[in-house]
C-alpha cells in the first residue's frame, strides 16, 4: 500500500511538475487562525503541508520560525491540540499528505508508543524531526516506520558521500534537502549548488527530493521546482502571519488570507517553471 | 534500559558507552548538519587522549598557566564554627581566571588547535564560562564570539567587561527568556551556521556526545588531585564529597575519580531558587523529569507538554533547565544523592564564609557551602567532609549588594 506521501509525489511526477510543500506552525497565531490557514492551503495550490509542532527552543531555527513557536505556545497549542488540528484538516482533505515537523521533547514527553498512535489515526503521513539523526534511530524512527508512518530525513550540504548511505537508510515517503548551512528563513543557496545537490542525491536515492531552507518568493521556489521534486516553504508563510497581527499580537481578519495569497503566488510560481 | 531498578554496576566509571549514553541519558541529539563534525570531535578527542604529547601539553598550562595543582584547604575555623565534622576545601577559585571553568577551556581549545579550527565559540550565564573561553583565545589568537542572554549581560556587567578586554566578542540573545538556555541555543544556530571552520567550546558537562565525558575528563583533575591531597593530609579518604551543581562540571571533576570508593558518600547541591515547592527555581534532579534538550536526554525542568520551563536561581551560573546527563544516572542508580539549597541558605553562606575564613565564594559553590552549614553539624568530629569552592566571588559582589540592600 502507498503512502498519501508516496501517491502525491507520483501525481506530481506524472503532471510533468514540481510540488510546493508549505510549512505553518500548528496554533500560529492561534488555534482558529491556524486550522483557516490550514483548511485552505490545498486549494491555494499547496501539493504537501509540514505542520509545525511548537517547541520552545528550536534550535536549528531562524528568528521567524522561532516567534511563530513562541505565538502558538502563548495563545494554548500543545501536542494534544496539534493532533487535533490534523484531525480537522483530515475529516476535510483526504488527499493532502501531512508531515508533522518538530523537535523530540515533546514526542518523547507525550509518550513515543501513544504519540504515533495518536498521528496515525488524526492522519498524519510523516514525521520529519530536526534532533534525531540516524545514530538516534531507535527512539522514534524505526517505531515510526513500523507503525506505517514515513520518517523523513534532512540531508545537509555537510551530508557527503561517506555518510549519506547512513543518512538515506531507514527513510521514506522523501528526503528533505536542507540547502545551506545554517538555520531557516536566513541564507539562500545558489541554483547551481541546488542542482549539484540534488544531482548527487539522485545518484544515491530513488525516493524524491525536496529542497527547504532560504526559499521566500515565487521566482526561488520555481527555480528550485525546476530540479528537484519539491520546494519547500516556511518563514515567508510564517512572516506574512507576523506581519497580519496588530500591536499587541492580535491577528487580524486577513492573517489567514494574507499567508493564503502568498502561498498562491508560490503555487503559480512552481506550477509554471517547468511549463 | 537503566532505571532506579537496574542492577548496580560492577563500576560507575567506564562510561559512556559507545552511542555516548550513561544508561538510557546522554546520546547525540543533534540537526543533520552538526553530525559529521560531533563524530569528528569524537574521533580527535579519542586521538589526542591516546597522544602523551597532548597530555603533555594539558599538564603544562595546568602548571603554568592555571596554577594547579590547586591547595585543598583545612578550613579550621568553619569547622569549629560549625562544630561537627572536618571540613575542608578545594581552592579551585584560585585558578587564574577565579573558577573552574579554565580547566575545560584550555582543554578544549588545544582540542580545536588540533582539529585545524580557526574560530571558537561559546554560551555563557554568569559569564565564567565566557570569561576562561575569551582567555584561552587571547591566549592562543584565535577569534571569539560569546553568546550570552540580554538578561544575563544585564547582571553581570564586570564578566562582561571582561570578555571584551580579552577581545571576545559578546552577542546578547534576546530569543527566548534571554539566559544560559537561550545563550546554548544560538550558540547551537551559529555552529550550525559555520561549522566548517568553529570548534564550540561548550561549559558545562552536558550537550551532545562526546561532550559530557570531554568537559568531565578536563574537570576530573579537580578530583585526581583532592584524593592525593587528602591522603597526604589524613591518610584517608574524606567520608563525604560536596559540590554545587548547575550542568554539573565542577561536580563530576570532583566526583568521578571518588565513584569507585563506595564507601565515600557523594552529595550534589542543585540551585533551590526560592525553594523547590515554589516551582521557581534550577533543580533539574529534585523538580524535572528525563527529557531531550541541547543534544541530550537528561533531566530536564518542562511542563506536561514536554516545553522547557525557565529555571531560577540567584546564581546566573546555576540558572539553567537541566543538567549533564551523567548526573541524571548516578542519581538513577543512586550513586550520588542530589539535595537544593535556596537562594537565601547560599546567601547567607556567602557572608559567612568570607566573615569567617577570609573567603568571598562564588554564588555557586555558596549553595555547596549552604548544605555544609546544615550537614557539618550532625556529623562526627572524626569525619571528613571536602567541598569544592569552585568559583570566587568577584563577580557576585554586585548582584550580592543589591539583594542586601546596599547602594555601591
Amino acid at each position: 500500500m502507498s503512502t498519501r506521501i508516496e501517491k502525491r509525489f507520483g501525481e506530481l511526477r506524472a503532471a510533468g511538475r514540481g510540488g510546493l510543500v508549505v510549512f505553518v506552525t500548528a496554533g500560529d497565531p492561534t488555534y482558529e487562525v491556524s486550522r483557516e490557514i490550514l483548511l485552505g492551503l490545498p486549494k491555494s495550490g499547496a501539493d504537501l503541508i509540514e505542520i509545525g509542532m511548537p517547541f520552545t527552543d528550536p534550535m536549528a531555527d531562524g528568528p521567524a520560525i522561532q516567534a511563530s513557536s513562541l505565538r502558538a505556545l502563548k495563545s494554548g497549542q500543545n501536542m494534544k491540540k496539534t493532533l487535533q488540528l490534523v484531525r480537522e484538516f483530515r475529516a476535510k482533505d483526504a488527499a493532502t499528505p501531512i508531515v508533522l515537523m518538530g523537535y523530540y521533547n515533546p514526542i518523547y514527553s507525550y509518550g513515543v508508543d501513544r504519540f504515533l498512535a495518536d498521528a496515525g489515526k488524526a492522519g498524519v503521513d510523516g514525521l520529519i524531526i530536526v534532533d534525531l539523526p540516524p545514530e538516534e534511530d531507535e527512539e522514534l524512527c524505526l517505531p515510526a516506520m513500523k507503525a506505517g508512518l514515513n520518517f523523513i530525513r534532512l540531508a545537509t550540504p555537510t551530508t557527503d558521500d561517506i555518510r549519506l548511505p547512513t543518512v538515506l537508510n531507514n527513510t521514506s515517503g522523501f528526503v528533505y534537502y536542507v540547502s545551506i548551512m545554517g538555520i531557516t528563513g536566513t541564507r539562500s543557496a545558489s541554483d547551481a549548488d541546488i542542482a549539484a545537490a540534488v544531482g548527487r542525491l539522485k545518484r544515491h536515492t530513488d525516493l524524491p527530493i525536496a529542497v527547504g531552507f532560504g526559499i521566500s518568493t515565487p521566482e526561488r521556489a520555481a527555480a528550485v521546482a525546476r530540479v528537484a521534486d519539491a520546494a519547500v516553504v516556511g518563514s515567508a508563510v510564517v512572516n506574512r502571519i507576523a506581519a497580519a497581527l496588530d500591536a499587541n499580537g492580535v491577528p487580524t481578519p486577513h492573517a489567514a488570507s494574507s499567508a493564503l495569497d502568498l502561498v498562491k503566488s508560490l503555487a503559480a510560481g512552481v506550477r509554471a517553471a517547468r511549463a | 534500559m537503566s532505571t532506579a531498578s537496574a542492577a548496580q554496576p560492577n563500576s560507575f566509571r567506564t562510561g559512556p558507552d559507545e552511542h555516548g549514553r550513561f544508561g538510557i541519558f546522554g546520546g547525540r541529539f543533534v540537526a543533520e548538519t552538526l553530525m559529521p563534525l560531533i563524530l569528528e570531535v569524537e574521533k580527535a578527542y579519542a586521538a589526542a587522549k591516546a597522544d602523551p604529547t597532548f597530555a603533555d601539553e594539558m599538564e603544562y598550562y595546568r602548571a603554568h598557566y592555571i596554577g594547579r595543582p590547586s591547595p585543598l584547604y583545612f578550613a579550621e575555623r568553619l569547622t569549629r564554627e560549625l562544630g561537627g565534622a572536618k571540613i575542608y576545601m578545594k581552592r579551585d577559585e584560585l585558578n587564574h581566571t577565579g573558577s573552574h571553568k579554565i580547566n575545560n577551556c584550555v582543554g578544549q581549545i588545544l582540542l580545536a588547535r588540533r582539529m585545524g579550527k580557526t574560530r571558537i565559540i561559546a554560551e555563557t550565564g554568569a559569564g565564567q564560562h565566557g570569561v576562561a573561553t575569551a582567555t584561552v583565545c587571547a591566549l592562543f589568537n584565535l577569534p571569539c564570539t560569546v553568546y550570552m542572554g540580554a538578561t544575563d549581560i544585564a547582571r553581570q556587567q564586570p564578566n562582561v567587561f571582561r570578555m571584551k578586554l580579552l577581545g571576545a566578542e559578546v552577542v546578547p540573545v534576546h530569543s527566548g527568556t534571554a539566559t544560559l538556555k537561550d545563550a546554548m541555543n544560538e550558540a547551537l544556530r551559529d555552529w550550525v551556521a559555520n561549522v566548517e571552520n568553529t570548534f564550540y567550546i561548550i561549559g558545562t558537562a552536558a550537550g551532545p556526545h562526546p561532550y559530557p565525558t570531554m568537559v568531565r575528563d578536563f574537570q576530573s583533575v579537580i578530583g585526581v588531585e583532592t584524593r592525593e591531597q587528602i591522603l597526604a593530609a589524613e591518610g584517608r579518604l574524606p567520608d563525604t564529597l560536596v559540590a554545587c551543581i548547575g550542568g554539573g562540571s565542577n561536580a563530576i571533576g570532583l566526583f568521578h575519580p571518588f565513584l569507585d570508593d563506595r564507601e565515600v558518600e557523594i552529595i550534589g547541591v542543585e540551585a533551590g531558587g526560592d525553594g523547590v515547592e515554589t516551582g521557581r527555581h534550577a533543580a533539574s534532579l529534585t523538580g524535572g523529569r528525563p527529557g531531550v534538550l541541547h543534544g541530550n536526554r537528561t533531566y530536564l525542568l518542562q511542563n506536561d507538554d514536554g516545553q522547557i520551563i525557565d529555571a531560577h536561581s540567584i546564581s546566573a551560573g546555576l540558572d539553567y533547565p537541566g543538567i549533564g546527563p551523567e548526573h541524571s544516572w548516578l542519581h538513577e542508580m543512586k550513586r550520588v544523592k542530589y539535595v537544593s539549597a535556596t537562594d537565601q541558605e547560599a546567601l547567607d553562606a556567602f557572608q559567612m564564609l568570607a566573615r569567617i575564613e577570609g573567603i568571598i565564594p562564588a554564588l555557586e559553590p555558596a549553595h555547596a557551602l549552604g548544605y555544609v552549614r546544615k550537614l557539618a553539624p550532625t556529623r562526627a568530629r572524626e569525619q571528613i567532609i571536602i567541598m569544592n569552592l569552585c568559583g570566587r566571588g568577584d563577580k557576585d559582589i554586585f548582584a550580592v549588594a543589591e539583594r542586601l540592600g546596599t547602594k555601591l
